[in-house]
């Protein structure tokens, strides 16, 4: 029988000879074979990443480096994101937005010493690639890592574990980097994650990215977790999966993460989008991004429409599902402005019936990070 | 007594009498992975052959289970409800999802027995 029916025409991250070693059940994911689950299964890999460590390939991912003298000025004409303000080997999250505020991608920003480190989304890597190339002024250079792996370590044990072969990493503190040795090989490790959990990422070239992948397989507190449990963990930990959540109809005021725009950004514009973005920071937005919990055992998938009380469509559902941590089924949608605030009472249409549900914050499970 | 009998969906019948248990295979709760939440059909709705009698759903998806065969269904196994994981511990036991009243046996023999549907699932890629 074979492991990967249907995925041999796909790209290959530098891990996947290790996902086959494993076990693992390998999909269609953003044109590459990605594992999906390994023999454990996502709820055994999701509960153990939040109460011990999860190894998961993001190799997909594209890492892009931004360099010359204007390389902030250009990347903040893209994003609202204070990118200005960086500190050298600080992190940020922001989105490229289009001339409607929308948002193009999801994306984080390092500041280097030389420039910029950009990690966006595989589904987006493509057109990112084309937009910075359209957008970026004579004199600013672009990059694509694609010569690199990168894998993330997740979860409490996560800070213990990596410090046995990086030393020195457990001292980064949330949304900071910095260059470590590994087994002679240069990484650059960020205090970073999208499960809600302390933990890290780790960029490093692509020919040594399985031998590092198997020393931490081989430590104790550290099992392999594939996409399946990567949506449930950032699902519980309210974060946005681009192409679902956040997509180009979407903004990022909408969406819940004008805490991502600086107040100089805020003030300044000069991002595409900026009229619109700005009106929405001052007026509010039209919708909202709202945490869903629906009140029995079944889960309210993508695309459940959500409605009031008189039973009128108010809303939809962008992601849903079951969460393992949260002991049931989650989910998180947009709802008219005036219909979002906390406790208010709605109902979810799955297969054709309506079943009570009650707008809640957002995260269902607490964040873990390391603030240092 | 007869075994169990399989449709391609995935879905077994084990016939006594005038009743058939029907329940998912261990392939189908294998390729589903941790089952959360099982929906089932209310006693006394008559459903035919393929078609959807109940709904299982797994971390990531939601899947439709269809009748092997016609029939009303007499019996629904509640225990689902409070534990749905029985559906992945024991497939074809504990985890079964309805009973009906066979009103077209004669479909019984379009179905597999355990050696054709082991035939049939060994030619099937993992997804």
């Amino acid at each position: 029988m074979s492991d990967d029916a249907g995925t041999d025409a796909l790209a290959r991250t530098p891990l996947f000879m290790e996902h086959r070693a494993l076990g693992a059940t390998l999909v269609p994911f953003a044109g590459y074979a990605m594992p999906v689950r390994y023999p454990a299964g996502i709820m055994a890999e999701h509960t153990h990443t939040r109460s011990a460590a999860g190894l998961f390939d993001v190799s997909h991912m594209g890492q892009l480096r931004l360099t010359g003298d204007g390389a902030v000025a250009a990347l903040e004409r893209l994003v609202p994101g204070d990118i200005a303000s960086l500190a050298p080997w600080a992190m940020r999250y922001t989105q490229f937005t289009n001339e409607d505020g929308g948002i193009l991608d999801d994306l984080l920003v390092t500041r280097s010493d030389d420039g910029l480190i950009l990690v966006v989304n595989a589904s987006c890597k493509d057109s990112d690639i084309a937009h910075l190339e359209r957008r970026l002024d004579a004199g600013v250079d672009l990059t694509v890592l694609a010569d690199r792996g990168l894998v993330a370590l997740q979860g409490p044990k996560a800070a213990a574990v990596l410090e046995r072969h990086a030393p020195g990493c457990a001292w980064l503190s949330f949304m900071t980097a910095g260059w470590f040795t590994i087994g002679g090989v240069d990484a650059l490790i960020s205090r970073s994650g999208y499960t809600g959990e302390d933990g890290f990422e780790v960029s490093l070239p692509a020919n040594e990215t399985a031998a590092f992948w198997r020393r931490l397989i081989a430590e104790p507190e550290v099992e392999p977790v594939g996409l399946g449990a990567r949506d449930s963990l950032r699902l519980e930990a309210g974060l946005c999966l681009y192409g679902h959540d956040i997509d180009e109809t979407t903004s990022p005021v909408q969406a819940g993460l004008a805490w991502s725009i600086g107040k100089r950004r805020r003030q300044e514009g000069g991002f595409p989008g900026a009229p619109r973005i700005q009106h929405e920071l001052a007026e509010g937005p039209r919708r909202r991004r709202v945490g869903i919990l629906p009140d029995g055992r079944a889960p309210a998938r993508e695309g459940t429409a959500i409605l009031n009380a008189d039973g009128d469509e108010i809303g939809i559902v962008t992601s849903g599902g079951f969460g393992p941590t949260a002991g049931g089924p989650v989910a998180m949608g947009y709802v008219a402005a005036d219909a979002a605030e906390t406790g208010r009472p709605v109902s979810l249409l799955v297969r054709g019936k309506p079943r009570p549900a009650t707008i809640v914050k957002l995260p269902f499970v607490p964040h873990n990070y390391h603030r240092g | 007594m007869s075994g169990l009998k399989y449709s391609k969906d995935h879905e077994w019948v084990r016939v006594e009498g005038d009743i058939g248990t029907v329940g998912i295979s261990d392939y189908a709760q294998d390729q589903l992975g941790d089952v959360v939440y099982v929906e089932l059909p209310e006693v006394g709705r008559t459903v035919a052959q393929n078609e959807e009698a109940a709904v299982v759903e797994s971390v990531k998806a939601a899947s439709e289970v269809y009748a092997p065969v016609s029939g009303e269904v007499v019996e629904v196994n509640q225990v689902l409800e409070d534990d749905p994981a029985l559906v992945n511990g024991e497939p074809t036991g504990a985890g079964w999802f309805l009973k009906l009243r066979l009103s077209a046996p004669g479909e019984l023999d379009g179905l597999m027995d355990e050696a054709a549907y082991a035939d049939y699932v060994s030619g099937l890629g993992d997804d």
